[in-house]
């Protein structure tokens, strides 16, 4: 099966400062792998390498078969979910517009932002503002747009620090239903505990260097 | 999605954000009010001189105000709700659309604000016939703007002092639309044509399109 997504002597800069060096990593379908590592070791800089939104500086890679740094990755793109440090959101928007707008981007029926809210336990706080929120509120409501795009590479950048289990359990829950589909996902964090029961391997990253084992 | 429905999204939602914050029309519209009225004043009421000034204070204020109604809504893009869009598959192109699109009703309303005060405040000689040419000039004028506000936002975004460098970048691009949108009024109150000027208008208006069009992408790609 053709790989998700394929790095070979990967390295980035930004802001003249290295942050990663000579990145080897495939990702397979069907794949849950982990990177674990301290803060300033390059983990989100790896990820938004895989989603696309980083150029490369040296060394080659495919992501969903696109070339990174060609335009064929303008192609792929809505096929990359990710879930960064900070949430996606508009603050000044409600929770449902919010959705809303990511299903009018998505060409989705606009009722499906009210049924994803359901799914994660979201419908009492439709009307409140996303700037007025919750940490955990605003997870959710990433994992109900995840749930709505159906991205083929699920990328969650400590994605689950600061939740509670039934949360987690909503996150656990898209990742198993990416892979099901022929996805694959790649998680990010400190807590290599948390990887080690979610991820079928778990890699370090250590000052833009990765590692087999965490 | 179409190239033009994403424009349109991109732009209610710009538009959905002014309504609620009202960030143009509560924070910079009365500035420029304000400015307005103290001109008269700080000429000691001198009504001749007051009129014969007026339209090239409401061109002057207008671009300068109407700057930061264009350049608002860049300088608080986050590197978040630009990834969100770029993995939601929405064109560069159609960002910088969507943008000066709602930049530009923005900026049209509050030209539109400010003339029926200069009207007011200094009486210029401005006859009611010429109300459609008045229009056209403004919209005009709004739209370079916008396209200007929206193109400098791009090139300074993810700076520190992105929006200081932006006025600076507008500031001088934007001496076209001053010189087209005062000559227009002069030549409508001297009873002259007015096309070279609603032509340089266009021009500019067309020049900054095609740049902001061809420069969505890789200035996206250049800011990441």
């Amino acid at each position: 099966m053709a790989l998700l997504c394929s790095l070979r002597q990967v390295g980035v800069s930004l802001g003249g400062k290295t942050i990663l060096r000579d990145i080897d990593f495939d990702l397979h379908p069907r794949q849950v792998i982990g990177i674990a590592g301290p803060n300033g070791s390059g983990k989100t800089t790896l990820v938004r390498t895989l989603a696309t939104l980083v150029r490369i500086d040296r060394g080659q890679g495919t992501v969903l078969g696109a070339d990174l740094g060609t335009d064929q990755v303008y192609e792929v793109r809505s096929e990359v979910g990710l879930m960064g440090h900070r949430p996606a959101v508009i603050p000044e928007l409600t929770i449902t517009e919010n959705l809303e707008h990511v299903c009018r981007l998505a060409a989705l029926e606009l009722s499906r932002a009210r049924s994803a809210l359901g799914v994660v336990g979201l419908e009492d706080a439709a009307r409140t503002r996303a700037g007025a929120a919750s940490h955990g509120m605003l997870r959710r409501l990433e994992v109900a747009r995840l749930l709505l795009t159906r991205p083929r590479l699920l990328l969650l950048d400590e994605a689950t620090h600061g939740l509670d289990s039934s949360a987690q359990e909503l996150i656990d829950a898209l990742i198993a239903r990416t892979v099901a589909g022929g996805g694959a996902a790649v998680m990010v964090s400190h807590d290599a505990e948390r990887l080690s029961t979610s991820c079928d391997a778990v890699m370090g990253l250590a000052v833009g260097r990765l590692v087999a084992g965490a | 999605m179409s190239f033009g429905d994403q424009t349109l999204e991109l732009a209610r939602v710009d538009l959905a954000l002014e309504r609620r914050l009202g960030e143009s029309f509560r924070i910079i519209a009365p500035f420029a009010l304000v400015a307005l009225a103290m001109f008269p004043m700080a000429l000691g009421l001198r009504i001749t001189l007051v009129s014969e000034i007026g339209t090239a204070v409401f061109w002057a204020l207008g671009i300068l105000f109407g700057m930061q109604v264009a350049l608002r809504r860049s300088s608080t893009d986050d590197r978040e709700r630009r990834d969100l869009h770029a993995l939601l598959g929405v064109d560069p192109a159609a960002r910088f659309a969507g943008r000066v699109l709602a930049g530009s009703l923005l900026t049209t309303a509050f030209l539109v604000v400010l003339f029926v005060a200069m009207v007011l405040l200094y009486g210029p000689r401005l006859p009611l016939a010429a109300a459609p040419a008045i229009a056209l000039s403004i919209v005009m004028v709004a739209v370079g703007l916008s396209e200007l506000g929206t193109l400098a936002g791009e090139i300074a975004w993810g700076l520190r002092d992105r929006t200081a460098l932006a006025s600076l970048i507008v500031a001088p691009l934007a001496i076209p639309l001053l010189v087209a949108g005062s000559q227009t009024f002069e030549a409508i109150a001297a009873g002259a044509g007015i096309l070279p000027w609603v032509l340089l208008m266009l021009t500019t208006d067309l020049a900054l399109a095609v740049a902001g069009v061809a420069m969505a992408r890789p200035l996206e790609e250049a800011t990441r």
